[in-house]
């Protein structure tokens, strides 16, 4: 329904405060969520990483920041290896990665590890969004 | 009796120790967790982010920082790296490598992952010291110890190469004149108006720029001949200099197969495998001539991404696993001066029938254009608005007859909702369930 609820608690999820108003007006850098409701006409789809099992974003990172976890297959950024060349936005096919252009490093989905179950997963109020694990 | 030359065997040996062999190993240990691999390099090093030398230089990084694998890597995936040490001389029939310290290693699969050195023109007087290339660690700190003060540089090549080492002198606030023989920055990779973009910005951080001109002969210091004192143009012009860097592109190395006699073109060819015309040895990134789909033929298209990808296809196919590598084709982004700008395929199509050009543009934020031929992406060019350019890389890839919704691909809100729901569908079909 296009809502955007889970945009907000993905942003607030990897804000510092995660407090909803300072992470939108006060915050800097600014918390970015790390997935997009795309809207066309009545055509509303969240995208973010689909943590794929062969990762073209992995297979162009240039520095290593980006690995696949062969134990949970979970893709993951090191940002402190990231250096925002932007490889991997142009090797993505969904589209799922965001330029951080504050911080000059990439934003992506982390599934957010300090909760059970992802932030917009827990928030979409029509259950749209999907957690589901499967075997590697 | 003890023999002379030590002679070791290893299941999979890789020349090369960077992006395609570290594709290798990774592909190799998902299908055979046991076999012994051994790595070869000239580089003393363990492998790095080449791309990252730039920051290097530049001094925003460390080498600890640039390795492109944690310090444990080769350990804990049983990789034997004999680094610092060049392989001499290649033996197809008694399978075995020679290495220059005299020792020989015996294969029963190699890689030829060997990748490309700086191409050097013929320049009277290049002999000179003070002459710099820029794709290694090693360069970069003989630029650095070479660097002064009152350092002055020229830059012959305005690509990929000659744009990441003039980010990095302009980071250390040293004067850079880039010489070029083309009329634009990044001739090879982007489009005009992608490349007025990267021009502009070269010129705002005060980089002097001299297009359509090379450089006839390098001139020594008045007080020391033997060091680079300037250069003379091909118009006569001369500029001054102490640090003269060449940077017009990269020669696949191919003299170890070649005088294996394994066939080489302009790189080593192989098959869609990755394979040579050796069922046992296979080759891939800067030193191949590997399947490329928007020109659809073998070429050396000398990017990382395909360097890691061949160095992935290759060692699956080593260890038993047979995969056909897909194809790449030459691609890049680029975020040097504070840009984003991503750029794929063809870029400068001309009119030959069956092209259309899609072209989109916000003021001087964004500009979005697509190649379109036989209503197939062939190109792409994205400035600003780089974020959902993977899709269209993708249509590329897949060869999606994209004709019913060309426009969309350079719109503002271009997304997966902009495809036709049944390629959508298709396209997130791992991920979508269908509604109760």
């Amino acid at each position: 329904m296009g809502c955007g609820l889970c945009e907000v608690h993905c942003l607030v999820e990897h804000s510092r405060t995660r407090d909803v108003i300072k992470a939108y007006l006060r915050e800097r850098p600014s918390p970015l969520a790390r997935l997009r409701v795309e809207r066309q006409d009545h055509l509303f789809l969240p995208v973010q990483c689909r943590h794929c099992p062969e990762p073209l974003c992995v297979y162009s990172c240039l520095t290593g920041a980006l690995s696949r976890d062969p134990t949970t297959g979970e893709v993951h950024v090191d940002e402190a290896h990231c250096i925002g060349c932007w490889t991997c936005i142009l090797a993505c096919p969904y589209g799922a990665i965001r330029r951080d252009p504050q911080r000059g490093i990439i934003a992506k989905c982390d599934l957010c590890p300090d909760r059970s179950l992802p932030a917009c997963v827990a928030a979409c109020p029509n259950e749209a969004i999907l957690y589901v694990e499967e075997a590697l | 009796m003890p023999r002379k030359t030590s002679q070791r065997g290893t299941r999979y040996l890789i020349v090369g120790n960077s992006a395609g062999g570290i594709g290798a190993v990774e592909a190799i240990r998902q299908v055979d967790a046991n076999g012994p691999i051994t790595i070869v390099s000239d580089e003393p090093y363990p492998a790095y982010s080449r791309p990252e030398i730039s920051g290097y230089l530049a001094g925003l990084t460390t080498v600890e920082r640039m390795l492109f694998r944690p310090p444990d890597f080769y350990e804990r995936n049983g990789v034997e790296a004999i680094l610092g040490v060049t392989a001499s001389r290649l033996d197809l029939r008694k399978r075995g490598l020679e290495l220059e310290d005299g020792r020989t290693l015996a294969w029963d699969r190699l890689l030829l992952a060997t990748g490309g050195r700086p191409t050097m023109p013929p320049i009277p007087g290049a002999d000179r010291e003070g002459i710099f290339t820029f794709t290694t660690l090693a360069d970069a700190d003989r630029i650095r110890a070479a660097l002064s003060p009152a350092s002055r540089a020229v830059v012959i090549g305005a690509g990929l190469i000659g744009l990441s080492l003039t980010h990095a002198l302009v980071h250390l606030g040293v004067p850079v004149v880039m010489v070029e023989l083309l009329d634009r920055p990044l001739a090879n990779a982007l489009d005009r108006e992608a490349a007025s973009v990267v021009e502009r910005a070269l010129r705002e951080a005060g980089v002097e720029l001299v297009f359509g001109q090379t450089v006839d002969e390098v001139l020594g210091q008045p007080e020391d001949g033997e060091h680079v004192g300037g250069v003379r143009l091909q118009d006569g012009r001369q500029l001054s200099c102490d640090i003269l860097a060449i940077a017009i592109g990269v020669t696949p190395r191919t003299e170890l197969a070649a005088e294996a006699g394994l066939p080489v073109d302009r790189g080593i060819i192989v098959d869609r495998r990755m394979a040579t015309s050796h069922p046992d040895v296979y080759a891939c990134g800067d030193a191949a001539e590997a399947f490329d789909f928007v020109h659809g033929v073998e070429r050396v298209t000398p990017i990382w991404p395909n360097a890691y990808i061949g160095g992935r296809v290759a060692g699956l196919n080593m260890a038993g696993r047979e995969t056909v590598y897909s194809g790449g084709t030459a691609m890049n982004a680029l975020s040097y001066f504070g840009l984003a700008i991503v750029s794929a395929g063809l870029q400068e199509p001309g009119d030959g029938p069956g092209y259309e050009v899609l072209v989109s543009s916000d003021s001087d934020t964004a500009y979005r254009k697509v190649v379109l031929r036989q209503g197939r992406v062939a190109g792409l060019t994205f400035v600003g608005d780089i974020e959902k350019s993977g899709i269209v890389l993708g249509l590329m890839r897949d060869g999606t007859d994209v004709s019913a919704f060309k426009e969309a691909l350079v719109a503002p809100d271009f997304g997966l909702t902009s495809l036709p729901e049944e390629l959508r569908r298709q396209r997130l079909a791992p991920f979508v369930t269908e509604a109760a």
